[in-house]
This record gives structure tokens, sequence and C-alpha cells, in this order.
């Protein structure tokens, strides 16, 4: 039984380690490339730290935004900004009342760039010389507030934080808000700008991160038999959502529909996700449930799947369980592979994925699958894209963080 | 070493440039910050942070407040140097 308000998606936009923006993106997804490259400073010397590598931005925001913009906005805020820009220019740039506009864009860690130089200049220099605009710049709800500031949505501008569920969650909660009649359209999305060696250092004190640094791009592999952590990315993904409604009254362009979104939290651990898969399969479970679309229907997943050992098959073991022998029809693709992992970036990136993959029935690739683990129960698209079925199609995009999160969306064609 | 005025007013117009996006050569003694160049007072506060430490002095808060145009900062700063 799907939800008498139908959500549509009218606009894309992105800044990714493979593009400066969601064309570019998507054509160097469907190419299998990867956006993995070295660091440009040599932490290793300096800090020690294990990873010489990471999925750097394509495309630096020095390069799009003017310097007044960067200097008010943290990175993830800058990169933020420029995705809704491209995504709201997308959609046609609604026409919209602005109490009628809502903005939900996420970041897994917040401001931590500014963070850290805020406390760098108060060692260095004292108190006198820490900058005004540091709390309004570190603080984790500055990239919505910004997209708020810039386009007017006054019905709501909220920053739902879950670490790597963070984008997925942000989305979820846009089309949430406009079932619930609070907004027409809503800019959604996630944002994440980590590559600062204290995060990095973190994460590989966390022994999460691939430590191959001998082959940068070949390191984020997931389901391969030797895949040994993920690959840190940076940047963001913001989509508009609208209401069918508005969307058909305007004359949009629809990619295609959000019909289900999916909640659920593991209450088990910190960082390692419940074996069993119960929470990844209930909030499968609620987004099918959610948008009326049956196991059958399901022809393409995108997967949350960061290449660590663990977590990759729990939750292809998970998909197995919420579709049963229909999984084996479903073209699985993992696309961190060529992205890396943009924690709270990664949730929207892949739904705007999973959007595009729908709309223009291919499922992107999964690369560096040299030998698959023997143990994955599902149809993985390897190295080129996959073509998908013609007429009415359905796709699931997972997102799991941190903390015992978990968010699974039903994109469905238009 | 004391900066001229001259010195002073290009510096801090250099600051309100990056902080506005304005040009430079915009930002003449007679600008009032917030009438002519469209400062806020947290943009006031940024530049009035940067400005303590490119020339080396110290802009007391109560004093920011009376620092109406762009002449009256230079002329603040030249006469606070040390």
């Amino acid at each position: 039984m799907s939800h008498p308000i139908d959500v549509v998606v009218t606009g894309l936009g992105a800044t990714t380690p493979l593009g400066g923006d969601v064309p570019s993106t998507w054509a160097a997804a469907l190419a299998g490339e990867s956006g993995a490259r070295p660091f440009e400073h040599d932490w290793s010397t300096e800090y020690g730290i294990p990873v010489e590598f990471a999925a750097t931005l394509k495309v630096k925001p020095e390069d799009v935004l003017p310097r007044p913009e960067l200097k008010k906005m943290d990175p993830s805020a800058q990169y933020a900004i420029i995705a809704a820009r491209e995504a709201w220019a997308d959609a046609g740039s609604p026409d919209v009342d602005g109490t009628r506009l809502g903005a939900v864009v996420s970041s897994g860690i917040g401001g931590i760039w500014t963070t850290l130089d805020g406390w760098d200049t108060l060692r260095e220099k004292g108190a006198r010389r820490v900058l005004p605009m540091t709390v309004p710049m570190l603080m984790p709800n500055s990239p919505v507030a910004y997209v708020s500031l810039e386009f007017g949505a006054k019905a709501g501008a909220h920053a739902l934080v879950s670490a790597c569920a963070s984008g997925a969650e942000a989305i979820g909660y846009g089309v949430d808000m406009i079932r619930a009649g609070r907004a027409d359209v809503v800019i959604a999305g996630g944002t994440e700008a980590t590559i600062h060696p204290m995060p990095i250092a973190a994460f590989a004190a966390s022994r999460t991160l691939s430590l191959r640094n001998d082959d940068p791009q070949g390191a984020s592999r997931p389901y391969d038999v030797d895949r040994d952590g993920f690959v840190i990315g940076e940047g963001a993904g913001v989509v508009v959502l609208e209401s069918a409604a508005h969307a058909a009254a305007r004359g949009a362009r629809v990619y295609g529909r959000i019909a289900g979104v999916g909640l659920s939290a593991d209450g088990y651990h910190i960082t390692s996700p419940e074996p069993s898969g119960d929470g990844q399969i209930r909030a499968m479970n609620m987004a099918l449930g959610e948008s009326g679309v049956s196991a059958r229907e399901v022809v393409h997943v995108n997967a949350h799947a960061t290449s660590t050992v663990v977590g990759d098959l729990i939750e292809a073991r998970s998909i197995r369980g919420v579709l049963g022998d229909d999984s084996d029809h479903v073209a699985l693709s993992a696309t961190k592979s060529m992205t890396g992992h943009l924690l709270g970036g990664a949730g929207a990136l892949e739904t705007i994925f999973t959007v595009l993959a729908v709309h223009e029935r291919q499922a992107p690739p999964t690369i560096n699958v040299a030998t698959p683990d023997p143990e994955l129960v599902l149809d993985l698209v390897r190295d080129k894209p996959r073509e998908l079925p013609t007429g009415d199609i359905a796709a699931l995009n997972n997102s799991f963080g941190f903390g015992g999160h978990n968010v699974a969306l039903v994109v469905t064609s238009a | 070493m004391a900066y001229s005025e001259q010195e002073i007013l290009a510096g801090l117009a250099e600051i309100v440039s990056e902080e506005t996006g304005l040009p430079t050569d915009s930002v003449l003694a007679e600008k009032s910050f917030t009438d002519d160049l469209d400062i806020d007072s947290l943009s006031m506060m940024t530049i009035v942070t940067l400005a303590e430490e490119k020339f080396d002095v110290r802009i007391p808060d109560d004093e920011v407040k009376n620092l109406a145009t762009v002449g009256d900062a230079v002329s603040f700063i030249a006469g606070a140097q040390a």
C-alpha cells in the first residue's frame, strides 16, 4: 500500500571524487573510474599516519566558489552549496513559496576543518585571533543553514546526524516532510569534508581504513576476497524532492520517485553492525512495505558495501533475507569501489546513483573485484554497467552508519 | 615599524575585499562599513580580528562602534601603533 502523497525527484547535484557535478560523476561511474589518489601532503612522514591516499574531490571548491564564500563556509558547507546549486538549477529553479520549501542537509562529522583550525589558532596565537565565524562554520547544521539562506527555504531546515547513513536519512526525512504536508519541495542531501590528518589518523586507529598504499585506485574493493577496509572520500550529493502534484503542475522533468523510506537502529554496538542483519532487514522491509513494491519488482540494489571484511557480507545476507529468491535477478552495485566512502555524503550520492540507474536503466559497475568473496550470494555488477529492464522497475539504496543506524530507500521509475 | 596611513588603507582594503568580495579599489576612506559596504556586525568583528593581526594593534570592542568609516579605522589603527 503506497502513501497517498507521491514524492518525486526533479533535480540532482553533486561534487565528488569522480567529478565536479552529476553528469561528470555519473559518466565516470559508468566508465568504472576510481576517485582515489595519494594525499597532497606527506602525512605519513609528518604524523606517522599509516594511510597515504583518499578519494579527494575532483574539482576543488576554490575553482568554483568566490573567495568570500570560501572564507565563510567550512569545506563541508562549500561542497553542499555547490551540489545544492546544481540540483536547484537542474530542477528548473522551481517557483515555490518559501514557507513550502524545506531543506535537509546532513553531515556525519560536521565542520571539523573549522574546529581544528580554530584550535590551532587558539594554541598558536591566542583567543584574540580566533575568528568570529568559527562557530557558525563548525556547527553541523551550517551546510543546511547556508542552503536554507540561499534558496529561502523556510518550511524547516534540518541536519540529521547518523554517521554514514546521514545523507540517506536526510533524503528520507525530506520525503517525510512532503508526505506530512509541511512542504511541497525539499532540497535534501548530505555532505562531508574530513580529509584532514586528525580524522584520518582516528579512522586508521579504529582499523577501518584500507592500507593498500601501493595501489590507491584498487584499494576500495567491496566483496573482493582481499578487501581490507574502506577508502575515505569527500564530497556532497543533493536532490530536489517534490510532491508529484507540485512537479506535475509546473511541468517538471521527473527522474523517479522515492517510494519508500525505511529506518531502524541496531541497538547493538557503537561501530559493528549487528551480525544477523536484523536492523538492516527491518529497514529494507519497512521501505518496501511503504512503497507497495514487491520483492519481484526490485531489479537493482546500490549497496552500502564499504569494503570492510565483516560489513559487506552482513549486508549481502540481509538483502537476500529480504528479497529471498527474487534477489537472483537483482543487479547489485557497490559504487564506493569508485567514489570511496563519502561518510555523511555517501547516502545522498548513492541515492543519486540509484535514481539515475532507474531513470537511465543502467546499473553502475563495481570495480576492483578480482575474486568475489565466495560467501557473496548475490549477482554483483562487475567492471561494466549493466542494462536494467524496461517497464516499471524499482531499486533499493542502503546506507548504514556507525552507531547502528540503518536507512533504506526504495526508488521507482517515474 | 609603523605602517603609513596609506599602507593601512591598502591593507584594510584587502581584508574587506576578502570578506565581502568587493574590489579593493572600492574600499575608500570615506565609505561607511554598514551603509556603503554592507558589512554586518559579525563581518565587522572578522575584519577587526584580521586587522589586529595584520597591523599588530589592539582594537578594543568598545572602540569598534566608533569606526563608522574605513577612514575612521585607518586613523585608529595608525594611532594605536606602538
